[in-house]
């Protein structure tokens, strides 16, 4: 059984099979909190997660947030992630656009695998978010690679 | 959105020439504030170093253009995958009379800011009024 997928596969059949397999793993629950990521057309903050050999990795881009307005929290195998983008406001200041989404954002993702909840680092580099959070050995071993040129 | 503020002239139009682009490109947010002196350009370029970032100002247009490097190794396996990475770029029409000698940037946690202070001839002047 593989567990992964591309997200650019062509055959919705598959694809449809490989969103029942999913949805067991890897629900995703998210919502905003107030503001809305939805000002310029996105409903909640995007997330990237991927996998590598001994973590996984959860991505956020978060352009203009200082560390201090990011809120972490793992809890078993849920990561919870509250971001502050506050408005400026400024007298004498009058906008001609405003499409950088601003307010309080909340997320909640449910990760594919376990993790060892005391191994969570995140950096935030440039506007992007990188959280690395460590699997259990259990989680590593089980991974099962499957051969063939598929 | 920004545009029912109440603004009564266009002081910024999507340049023309953006619809051509590659579309291999993001657009990126941007928001557009005036004050008595300047306008600033906020761009949000999440992921580009600032020796990577292009902005350039002719005939009032102005043109931003952020290169980002792929943050993963190639050929990786996503397990969700809601956004893309790619260069960010976005071409705008500044209607305002622009000093353009005078244009500077800064990049800060992947927001661009571009400061453009307006030509003499577009500051609000305030005009003494002499007894007769």
């Amino acid at each position: 059984m593989t567990f992964w997928y591309g997200s650019r596969h062509p055959v919705q059949q598959l694809r449809r099979e490989l969103d029942r397999l999913w949805s067991g793993f890897a629900e995703n629950v998210g919502h905003m909190a107030e503001g809305a990521w939805s000002l310029a057309g996105r409903g909640r903050p995007p997330v990237n997660i991927w996998e590598e050999d001994d973590a996984v990795r959860v991505e956020l881009e978060v352009p203009g947030v200082k560390a201090d307005q990011l809120e972490l929290s793992v809890t078993g195998q849920q990561l919870a992630i509250r971001i502050e983008r506050p408005s400026i406001e400024e007298p004498g200041v009058t906008y001609h656009r405003r499409e950088r989404p601003v307010g309080t954002f909340h997320r909640v993702v449910r990760l594919p695998v376990p993790v060892d909840t005391g191994r969570v680092e995140a950096e935030l580099r440039q506007g992007v978010l990188t959280i690395t959070l460590a699997k259990t050995e259990a989680a590593k071993a089980r991974r099962i690679y499957v051969s063939g040129s598929g | 959105m920004a545009d029912d503020s109440g603004v009564s002239k266009p002081v910024v139009e999507e340049a023309s020439a953006e619809q051509t682009r590659a579309a291999a490109c993001y657009r990126p947010h941007v928001d557009i504030l005036e004050t008595a002196d300047e306008l600033v350009v906020l761009a949000d370029v999440p992921g580009a170093a600032a020796d990577s970032i292009d902005v350039d100002f002719e005939q009032g247009r102005l043109t931003v253009h952020a290169r980002v490097p792929a943050r993963q190794k190639e050929g990786t396996e996503f397990w969700l995958q809601e956004y893309g990475v790619a260069d960010f770029h976005r071409s705008l029409q500044i209607g305002e009379a622009i000093d353009a000698a005078g244009i500077r940037a800064e990049y800060a946690d992947g927001v661009l800011a571009v400061h453009l202070p307006k030509a003499p001839s577009a500051k609000p002047r305030k005009i003494a009024v002499r007894a007769g």
